[in-house]
């Protein structure tokens, strides 16, 4: 128990001050570094709490692909951060109070509502224990059972969602010169390379 | 729990959803050359669709744990919208030709469109809504900018997809709060949790404000209207006929089932809001209309008060009130799908044109087509004894009966201001002064399409009697 208890905290402070850190870095590519670390690390705490199935996805959707797209970005457009951050310390205190007064009313309402045992229930009910049943595995029961239709219609959305992008975007653009293999290796010394006897004297 | 039953039950859906896929696969192989034989062939997907539409069961089966319906409603929204579906790729063939879009993503997008209407039809749940809505939509946003070189055709994507994420996230927000204060997402259990009651609280009532909101978006009523004209203006003809005719069908079957399957009970607090964007709706269409030279805008303003007119039927919330909207939507289908047929025969040699004075003595040069578009603009108007009028007449008999006199006499005083701008199309055609004729013969799948909508609006007297019965079976499944 200590040592969960140990990793938690460990875990936690790292997501935290990575966190920090993804906002407050100066070179944008250190952000997303940072921001790599922070899924990392949430993926590190979905583990601890037995949700295993949500740490994958973190670390295989958002490390893998997100972020890395996020890199991209990034590195392709010329944005000047430096510049979109000036005045930042001049619009903090405002910010600061802001946020504030949103925390203590958060505090207000998750203090005083109770949740009616019915409903605590009726959440709790489709998720076996997990003593029983790996989380993985209680999510493939119903996905592929009971929400089948949803999640092939699902399916049929990104398909479409793919055909849309590459037809809208995707252009073959004339004279463009490309690498063909084949061709290459059809080519025979014959047709590149011609001998020339030299006449002593005379030149070509 | 998913068992082969319920498979059965959407063979439909699945059979559409592989049919798209094998096709893109075609098209990715083929490449571009294929795009016509791709066209043909989701064509015929959308057939064979049909028919495993009308091999299922009439009874009413639930499926996949309560989010997927199917009866004789649905059958019935299913079988015109694939109709609206195969026209609109049919009408679309020409054009795209003409115009370089023709890609072979553009009949795959046409069938995950299509797909996305028969899920949105057959929800049950709320989440099986919202992906109906979301699969339809992000389909149609990509065919609004197929034409990518086109400044129009892409900031009409592009408004409509801002726009229609908008809607989404209204839709949202309404189903969440449906959910936390009914505790269910399906609409039966809904049904369940409310029953007996009186009125709904304060939070569920906002909720299906909100749920109303995005609906109505979809629908394109007024006060949520804005993006019709623009879209239908700036995207290419063929894509703004589909638009006209299939997701609104299937996005007006989805709001009557999610207002009267689960909120029955409570439908006294609904209706309000429904009279309320009926009305305004009928009224915009009337009024706004008239100052439009542009067909394609004025076509949209035309379909805001259709929407409007069908509005009415939802409202009365009965059987009769469904049947009314349901005979309603098959012949606007008609109407239009034969008047867009009639616009994208308006072409010259710089091009296509879309102004109404660009009509200017067509019955001289081209007697047929101004004859048939003669023929769906006093339909449209609610001339007897055309289809159109008979669309009318069921939802204000509907709206009589259930005691809402105001929306029907608005909705007939309405009708009557619209006459004047269908009625300015014939007298432009018939008497003015011609002008550049039309370029060159119409293609056969263009005469034929026109031909069999002219048939289904000038005889629709004759077998009214029939569809109308099949129309009240359909909503009986609908209404309990």
């Amino acid at each position: 128990m200590i040592l969960q208890g140990l990793t938690f905290y460990l875990f936690a402070a790292i997501a935290v001050a990575a966190a920090t850190m993804v906002v407050s870095a100066r070179n944008p590519v250190h952000s997303v570094l940072f921001l790599i670390l922070t899924f990392f690390t949430t993926a590190g705490l979905f583990v601890l709490i037995g949700a295993e199935f949500l740490a994958m996805v973190l670390v295989v959707v958002y490390v893998g692909a997100v972020a890395v797209l996020f890199m991209f970005v990034v590195m392709m457009l010329d944005i000047n951060f430096v510049e979109m951050r000036e005045g930042f310390l001049q619009y903090m205190p405002i910010g600061v109070l802001v946020g504030i007064i949103l925390l203590v009313e958060l505090l207000m309402i998750l203090g005083t509502a109770t949740m009616s045992p019915e409903v605590m229930a009726a959440g709790t009910e489709p998720i076996p224990d997990l003593a029983q049943r790996q989380n993985t595995a209680a999510l493939g029961d119903v996905i592929y059972t009971k929400y089948i239709y949803l999640f092939q219609a699902a399916g049929m959305i990104l398909l479409t969602a793919m055909i849309g992008a590459i037809v809208l975007t995707l252009r073959q653009r004339p004279g463009v010169r490309k690498q063909v293999v084949a061709k290459q290796l059809a080519r025979r010394r014959e047709d590149a390379v011609e001998l020339k006897k030299v006449q002593p004297g005379q030149g070509i | 729990m998913a068992n082969p039953h319920d498979y059965a039950t959407a063979a439909p859906e699945i059979f559409l959803a592989l049919a798209a896929m094998a096709l893109l696969m075609l098209g990715v192989f083929r490449g571009n050359r294929s795009t016509r034989s791709l066209c043909w062939l989701a064509v015929a997907s959308f057939a064979i669709a049909l028919l495993l539409v009308f091999q299922a069961p009439a009874e009413r089966s639930v499926s996949f744990a309560g989010m997927y319906v199917a009866d004789s409603f649905t059958a019935f929204v299913k079988a015109m919208v694939l109709i609206a579906s195969g026209a609109g790729l049919i009408m679309s063939m020409g054009y795209i030709r003409d115009e370089g879009m023709a890609r072979f993503e553009y009949p795959v997008l046409f069938m995950l469109a299509t797909l996305g209407m028969m899920m949105m039809v057959s929800a049950n749940d709320l989440i099986a809504l919202y992906m109906g809505i979301e699969l339809q939509s992000l389909a149609l946003y990509v065919i609004a900018a197929f034409q990518r070189d086109s400044l129009r055709s892409t900031e009409a994507g592009l408004k409509y997809f801002v726009l229609g994420a908008l809607s989404s996230g209204m839709l949202l927000y309404g189903c969440s709060l449906i959910y936390g204060f009914t505790g269910a997402t399906g609409f039966d259990a809904i049904a369940v949790a409310l029953k007996g009651q009186e009125h709904a609280g304060i939070g569920l009532i906002v909720g299906i404000v909100f749920l109303c909101a995005g609906l109505a978006f979809k629908v394109s009523a007024v006060p949520f209207h804005m993006w019709t004209p623009d879209v239908y203006e700036g995207a290419p003809t063929p894509v703004t006929a589909f638009f006209a005719v299939a997701p609104k069908i299937a996005a007006l079957a989805l709001f009557m089932r999610a207002l009267i399957v689960p909120f029955l009970a409570i439908s006294a607090d609904w209706q309000q809001i429904i009279i309320v964007i009926s009305i305004a709706s009928m009224l915009l269409g009337a009024f706004a209309a008239i100052w439009q030279d542009n067909i394609k805008r004025l076509m949209a303003y035309s379909s805001i008060g259709h929407v409007g007119y069908a509005l009415i039927g939802l409202a009365a919330g009965s059987t009769e009130g469904v049947r009314g909207v349901l005979v309603y939507l098959a012949i606007y289908l008609a109407m239009n799908v034969g008047t867009f047929a009639c616009i994208l025969c308006m072409r010259r040699k710089t091009g296509m044109v879309e102004g109404v004075s660009d009509l200017a003595g067509l019955s001289k040069s081209n007697p047929m087509m101004a004859l048939a578009l003669a023929i769906f603009m006093f339909s449209m108007a609610g001339i007897p004894p055309l289809g159109g009028f008979f669309g009318k007449f069921y939802v204000f008999i509907a709206a009589m009966n259930a005691e809402l006199y105001a929306l029907a006499v608005i909705g007939v005083l309405a009708s009557v201001v619209g006459a004047f701008y269908y009625l300015r199309i014939i007298k432009v055609m018939y008497f003015d002064e011609p002008g550049e004729p039309f370029e060159g013969p119409m293609s056969v799948e263009m005469r034929a399409i026109i031909g069999l909508c002219s048939i289904v609006v000038v005889f629709f007297a004759f077998y009214t009697a029939p569809f109308v019965a099949s129309a009240e079976v359909a909503a009986a499944a609908l209404v309990p």
